[in-house]
């Protein structure tokens, strides 16, 4: 579904991703996991096309991305920090995001029912709280019911029954066939819903492998625990 | 496109500022010419409203709002939308908000008090000056990352076409008096917008006095119809290249 | 007294033995000078429609001559059209076109040699070198005239009406443009223009030299290449008249040079890049004017004396006056200006801080005419602001110490 070749940036001297070559497939569920400033924003952005990489392609069933837009269509996009204009209500960002993509007969608002903001459709985005924008940055990725899904930090300002309802949702998703592609520092979070872990570190994937993969090679039972493991072998080598 | 400036007009009509920048122009010109029972004095007051107050609101406003906005345009990137569609779309909205503003403001009263000519000629001016403005804020704010610094650029910028750039002119107009410079600073003024703005109000304001400007090349070049066109030609372009350096620079830019 | 009878024995005379020969196809007579051979003073020369190319038509005997329906004539270029060299002879009703052209003869289409008690009347004068011309002429009335000319080279044209070393004339009602000057005045005394239109003339709409105690009165002179022209003259009336649209380089609506005692009063000065410009002028009185939308409202030089500026209405000129020297002998007072931004808190319509109507940027235009291209810019009001709290280059008894606070002419 998307294959990553080759790819570089840098910000100035910063060089934020060297030579990243990936394939993710769909009927997926990849962890995008990695230290702080590794790199992993860079590259979501990249692949959708907010940051324009150096060096390298992109491309998305098999055609190149940089400088095009259309592709978007195939991509829902959950931010890790939602930032909406402040003056719309929530049912109006939902109605302008509706309005500015392709129309559909159909649109997936299941997890406006899941998260309840039917009861405050009205509020204004600036009076929201974190967790509630992040809520309605869901809702926004899955309303068009895409074969992507890149979810940047999912769950980390949701309570417990919300993020256990995406969760959900996005295991639902990938038995439907499609990619997502999450990003996450905690761990312990995702074990029931990855299929496979890419680890990046210093702009590099330190690497990559499926779950079933990582947990063999480690003699481990726990995800986290199996990268740790990982971890400490690499410095040691 | 059109959807995004639809959205971006409705966000700036429900901002506060873009209203209180409307009726604050209103308020002035209303009791300027209220005030005054010689309409000529309200028509110089609106020509100082236009040539000093309408860029530097059109550049802080337009400079904050994008840099405010820098959430929404991202979300709008995250979107199957092209970017220069989405660029366009904000200068768009921003120029029609502030160019509806200044029609309301300053338009109206201008209608209804000045003689015809001269109002159409601030009006024309105004609103051109309006999207030069805008053009340059998107400059400003695609070049300088963050908004304080932003910000200070647009401010710079407003303060060398109203005051410093007409002060180097004249500095070197007393410098080089015994030479035949008019050509010259004929050929400098259009690198001004505000001077190729104050000069089309002029000929309209002081056409009397400028008849007689020795040389007459002054009033020859922009006097002639063609001349006037020609002023406003170029103010067009004020508002075109800056905005597509801006657009050029946004296209690549890293969000 | 003693003669008065006689005279009206004379003219009861002429009346009763006036004759009335008709010129025309079918009538008595087929050309007009065959008429006037025949002709005897008094008599009238009644020209019926055509076109008459007789080339230089002389009238020597007191005669009126009129046009029915207006008769053409032409002079094809080649000679003056018609010479007056007699007393008391009326031209009337007649279309006179292409009198030739040369400087030295000044040939015109009605032309006046040492006659009195000429009267020229409701003819249309097209085409000519001079209009009509009028040398040694006393008690003469041009009435009621079109005057048209199409000059493009100062040179190559004569004026409209031009009156040399005559005395008592009456210029009424005439219609003058496209020649050097509408109308002209040399040594011309006790002469009155009234309700004349002098425009789109090259030069002068009225051009006045060593003519002493003439009046000009409700005229207008619009857009003459320099406007109108008063110099080298003593005790000149200027009522009512309006001065309009003469633009252009070193173009004014009232020209004024080396006069003394003359009254300019009820004037309006319209669009003009200078409205009047004043150089060694002495005791004259400018009151109840109105200057409006003029580049220079009134360019004062220091060389003008006594002279009284009172009671004028200042109006979006660009510059209300400007001067060429710090030396000020002429009193303002009691003026509008509308620029002026003071208060009355007394009531009694005259502001209570005095106006210096001397911006610091029109002596800057004066020097360096080039600046213009500046003004209005915020530097520029910069400078006049500061100026006008702390004088420094402008003189500061230039002023108005009793500004209105009210225009005085509505």
């Amino acid at each position: 579904m998307i294959e990553i070749s080759g790819l570089q940036k840098s910000f100035g001297k910063l060089q934020v991703l060297h030579d990243i070559n990936l394939e993710l497939k769909s009927s997926s569920c990849i962890a995008l996991i990695g230290p702080n400033g590794c790199g992993k924003t860079t590259l979501i952005k990249s692949i959708l096309g907010m940051v324009i990489p150096q060096n390298g392609d992109i491309k998305i069933s098999g055609k190149s991305i940089i400088y095009q837009h259309k592709y978007r269509e195939l991509i829902g996009y959950m931010p890790q920090i939602g930032r909406y204009p402040g003056n719309l209500s929530i049912g109006q960002l939902i109605k302008m995001v509706r309005d500015l993509r392709p129309a559909r007969n159909e649109y997936d608002e299941e997890l406006i029912d899941a998260f309840r903001l039917s009861d405050i459709i009205d509020k204004k985005m600036s009076t929201l709280s974190g967790g509630t924008t992040q809520k309605v940055s869901a809702v926004l990725a899955f309303l068009f019911d895409p074969p992507i899904l890149i979810l940047d930090e999912p769950t980390a300002g949701l309570d417990p029954v919300s993020s256990e309802a995406l969760k959900v949702k996005i295991s639902k998703e990938v038995e439907k066939g499609k990619l997502v592609v999450i990003t996450s520092h905690i761990l312990s979070e995702l074990d029931d819903l990855v299929t496979s872990i890419i680890f990046m570190n210093e702009g590099r994937i330190a690497f990559n492998k499926t779950v079933s993969e990582l947990l063999q090679d480690t003699q481990e039972e726990k995800i986290s625990r199996a990268i740790v493991t990982i971890l400490t072998n690499q410095q040691q080598v | 496109m059109n959807r995004i400036i639809k959205y971006v007009l409705l966000d700036i009509i429900k901002n506060r500022l873009v209203l209180g920048y409307a009726l604050i122009l209103a308020l002035v010109s209303w009791s300027l010419f209220n005030l005054e029972d010689n309409s000529a004095k309200g028509v110089l007051s609106l020509t100082n409203i236009v040539l000093l107050i309408v860029p530097l609101v059109s550049i802080i406003f337009s400079t904050i709002y994008i840099y405010n906005a820098s959430e929404f345009i991202e979300l709008l990137v995250s979107q199957p939308l092209k970017r220069p569609q989405i660029w366009m779309g904000f200068f768009a909205g921003l120029t029609l908000a502030l160019m509806l503003a200044f029609l309301i403001g300053v338009g109206l009263p201008l209608l209804i008090y000045a003689d015809g000519g001269i109002a159409l000629i601030l009006l024309i001016t105004g609103l051109i000056i309006t999207g030069i403005f805008v053009a340059l804020a998107m400059l400003v704010a695609v070049l300088a990352r963050d908004k304080a610094r932003g910000i200070g650029l647009s401010i710079m910028v407003w303060l060398f076409f109203a005051l410093i750039f007409d002060g180097l002119m004249l500095l070197l107009l007393f410098q080089f008096s015994d030479y035949p410079i008019e050509k010259t600073m004929i050929g400098l003024t259009s690198l001004s917008p505000i001077d190729l703005a104050r000069i089309l109000i002029l000929l309209r304001l002081d056409v009397s006095a400028l008849m007689g400007f020795t040389g007459a090349l002054f009033k020859e070049f922009f006097g002639s119809e063609t001349g006037e066109w020609v002023a406003l030609m170029l103010m067009v372009l004020w508002i075109l290249i800056p905005f597509w350096i801006s657009l050029n620079r946004f296209k690549v830019k890293d969000l | 007294m003693r003669y008065s009878f006689f005279w009206f024995l004379v003219l009861f005379c002429f009346h009763v033995h006036a004759d009335t020969l008709q010129v025309g196809r079918g009538k008595k007579y087929s050309s007009i000078k065959s008429a006037l051979e025949v002709a005897h003073n008094g008599d009238t020369v009644m020209v019926f429609p055509g076109d008459y190319r007789e080339g230089n038509i002389i009238i020597k005997k007191a005669i009126v001559l009129t046009g029915i329906n207006r008769p053409l004539l032409d002079g094809l270029k080649k000679s003056e059209v018609l010479s007056i060299k007699s007393d008391s002879v009326t031209v009337k009703g007649f279309r006179v076109v292409r009198s030739n052209f040369s400087t030295l003869e000044d040939p015109a289409a009605i032309k006046v040699y040492d006659s009195n008690y000429v009267v020229i009347e409701d003819n249309i004068l097209e085409d000519n070198f001079f209009g009509i011309y009028i040398q040694y002429g006393r008690h003469c009335a041009i009435k009621n005239n079109v005057i048209k000319a199409y000059g493009k080279d100062e040179q190559m044209i004569g004026n409209g009406i031009h009156c040399w070393k005559s005395d008592s004339l009456l210029i009424i009602g005439n219609n003058v443009s496209g020649h050097r000057d509408g109308i002209y005045f040399e040594f011309v005394t006790n002469s009155l223009i009234w309700r004349n239109v002098s425009h789109f003339n090259i030069r002068y709409g009225l051009h006045f030299m060593f003519s002493n105690n003439d009046a000009y009165i409700s005229n207008v002179f619009k857009n003459n290449g320099s406007g109108v022209a008063v110099m080298f003259t003593k005790h000149v009336r200027m009522f009512n008249n309006h001065f309009m649209e003469n633009w252009g380089d070193a173009s004014y609506g009232l020209l004024l040079k080396e006069i003394s005692d003359c009254h300019i009063l009820g004037n309006k000065f319209t669009k003009n890049t200078a409205a009047i410009y004043l150089e060694g002028v002495s005791r004259a009185e400018i009151s109840r004017c109105t200057f409006e939308e003029n580049g220079w409202g009134m360019q004062i030089q220091a060389s003008c004396m006594d002279n009284h500026i009172f009671d004028n209405d200042f109006i979006r000129n660009t510059f209300d006056v400007s001067t060429n020297g710090d030396l000020v002998l002429n009193s303002f007072y009691e003026n509008y200006w509308d620029k002026y931004e003071g208060y009355d808190l007394n009531k009694d319509k005259t502001g209570d801080i005095p106006y210096h109507p001397l911006s610091l940027f029109s002596m800057i235009a004066e020097s360096n005419a080039s600046a213009m291209l500046m003004y209005r810019s915020f530097v520029v009001m910069l400078m006049d602001r500061t100026e006008k709290i702390m004088p420094s280059i402008t003189p500061d008894n230039f002023v108005d110490n009793q500004p209105r606070m009210k225009r005085v002419n509505l």
